[in-house]
C-alpha cells in the first residue's frame, strides 16, 4: 500500500479557511473521508494528486512531495470525479478508455488488449463503441472507473462518485470501488459505501473531528449533522 | 464526428485514416473544380457505389446527409433565379457528393484514428508544432459539442421554468459560466490523466 502523509497542511480560498492544519498518515487499503459540504473534504482529497496546492503544509505520496513531483505523484494515483461528464474526453467508450494510455507510449498491441481486458472488466465490452455522452449515469461513472484503472494505478482517490446517481446505479458503482485491489481513498456522503473500510476520517471545518474505524467514526459523523 | 463511427471490418473501414483523408481530400478538390454536369453526376454515382461495400446502416448515411439536403431546399431556386439552372445543378451536386464523402470518412473511422492521422501529418513539422497538443486539442473541441449542447438545452429548460423565454441575458449568462465551470473541470480531469504539460 502506498504512504499518504499530510502534514499540517492547511488552504483556504480568500478569507474562507478550506483545511485547517491537517496531519494524516494513510497506509489502509481502504479509507473514507465523510464531512458536511465546505467541510474542506474534497479539498484533501484533492491534494493526494496535486490538483490543490496546499498553502502550506506538505503532501507526500510514498514520499513524493506533490507540489515538486507532482507529474510522478499523477502516475501513481488514478482520479474518479463526482460528475463524469467532466472526465470522459473522447467521443465513443473504448476511445475514451485508450486515451488515458496514449501518455504511457504502450505497443499499439498491449495498449489494445488492455483497453479490452478492461472494458471487460467493467461490464463495457458491448458499449464500446457507442458515443460516450450517451450513456447512462452509472455507465459514464463506471467509464470514468474504468479509464482510471486502465493505466493500472497503486490508488485510486474518488470525490463522491455516487453522489449524482440513482440508488441502483450507486449500488453498482459501490460494488465495483468495493471490488478494487487498489489502495483507495473515497470522499463520500453515502456513508454504507464506507462501512466495510478499514478507516474513516470525518471532517469539519476544515479540520479532522474523528479518525476511527467506521462504526464509532460514521456514529460521530451522524451526530455531529443531527 | 461525434459518436457517429459505425465499426466495420470492410474494406472502407480497414482503410488508414491518412489514405482516407487523402483520397477525401483529393476527391472534394476534384469534385468542386468540375464545372461538367455529366462528370458531377458520374461521380455521384461513383460515390453512392462507393457505401456499398461499407455496408453502413441507410438511417446513419442519410443522417449524415440529410442536413445538407435542408440548405440546399433554399439555396438552389436562389442559385436558378440569379445564375441559371444548369449552375444551381452543378452547386447542389458538388455539395451533395462532397457531404457524402465525408459522411463516409466519418461513419467509417473512429476519431482516434484521425487524431493518429493528423499527428502522422504533423509529425515533419515536430520543431514547430507539438503534434500531441493538436490532436488533444481536436479531441476536445469534439467533446465539448454535445457537452455545450446539455448545457444550453438545461439552460433553456430553466429560463422557460422561470418563465423567461425571450430573454438572452437569463440565456447567456448561465450558458458561459457554465461553459467556463465545465472547462475548468475538463482541465482539472486532463491533469488527474497525465495531461498536465
Amino acid at each position: 500500500m502506498s504512504r499518504i502523509e499530510f502534514d499540517r497542511v492547511s488552504h483556504d480560498f480568500g478569507a474562507e479557511q478550506i483545511v485547517d492544519g491537517v496531519s494524516l498518515t494513510l497506509t489502509e487499503h481502504r479509507v473514507g473521508i465523510v464531512g458536511a459540504n465546505g467541510s474542506g473534504k474534497s479539498t484533501l482529497a484533492r491534494m493526494i494528486n496535486g490538483l490543490v496546492t496546499p498553502k502550506s503544509g506538505r503532501v507526500e505520496v510514498d514520499g513524493l512531495d506533490v507540489a515538486r513531483r507532482g507529474r510522478e505523484v499523477r502516475r501513481r494515483v488514478g482520479f474518479v470525479f463526482t460528475n463524469a461528464d467532466n472526465q470522459i474526453v473522447m467521443p465513443t467508450v473504448r476511445e475514451d478508455v485508450a486515451f488515458t494510455l496514449r501518455r504511457h507510449k504502450l505497443p499499439a498491441e498491449d495498449a489494445a488488449a488492455r483497453v479490452e481486458a478492461t472494458l471487460e472488466r467493467f461490464g463495457l465490452t458491448a458499449l464500446a463503441d457507442r458515443p460516450a455522452h450517451r450513456l447512462s449515469g452509472g455507465q459514464k461513472q463506471l467509464l470514468a472507473l474504468a479509464s482510471v484503472l486502465v493505466a493500472d494505478p497503486a490508488l485510486v482517490v474518488a470525490d463522491e462518485p455516487t453522489t449524482l446517481l440513482d440508488a441502483r446505479n450507486a449500488r453498482l458503482v459501490s460494488e465495483h470501488f468495493a471490488a478494487l485491489e487498489q489502495q483507495l481513498v473515497v470522499v463520500s456522503h453515502q456513508l454504507e459505501l464506507l462501512d466495510e473500510f478499514d478507516r474513516v476520517i470525518v471532517m469539519e471545518a476544515g479540520r479532522v473531528v474523528a479518525d476511527d474505524a467506521p462504526g464509532p467514526a460514521l456514529a460521530t459523523y451522524r451526530a455531529l449533522i443531527g | 464526428m461525434i459518436g457517429v463511427y459505425h465499426p466495420g471490418d470492410s474494406l472502407v473501414h480497414r482503410t488508414p485514416a491518412l489514405v482516407k483523408l487523402g483520397l477525401l481530400a483529393a476527391a472534394v478538390t476534384v469534385v468542386a473544380l468540375q464545372g461538367s454536369l455529366i462528370a458531377l453526376g458520374i461521380a455521384a454515382v461513383a460515390t453512392a457505389l462507393l457505401f456499398l461495400p461499407a455496408r453502413l446502416p441507410p438511417a446513419a448515411v442519410w443522417g449524415q446527409i440529410a442536413p445538407v439536403l435542408w440548405l440546399l431546399v433554399f439555396a438552389v431556386p436562389v442559385q436558378w433565379l440569379f445564375a441559371g439552372w444548369e449552375a444551381a445543378a452543378t452547386m447542389g451536386l458538388r455539395l451533395v457528393i462532397a457531404v457524402a464523402l465525408a459522411a463516409l470518412y466519418t461513419l467509417t473511422t473512429p476519431v482516434t484514428a484521425t487524431l493518429d492521422a493528423m499527428q502522422m501529418l504533423l509529425r515533419p513539422f515536430r520543431r514547430w508544432i507539438d503534434a500531441d497538443r493538436v490532436g488533444l486539442a481536436l479531441a476536445l473541441a469534439i467533446r465539448c459539442v454535445p457537452l455545450l449542447a446539455e448545457i444550453v438545452r438545461e439552460v433553456l429548460e430553466a429560463r422557460k421554468a422561470r418563465g423567461a423565454e425571450g430573454s438572452v441575458v437569463a440565456l447567456a449568462v448561465p450558458v458561459i459560466v457554465r461553459a467556463l465551470q465545465t472547462a475548468d473541470h475538463l482541465g482539472e480531469a486532463l491533469i488527474a490523466r497525465g495531461f498536465d504539460d
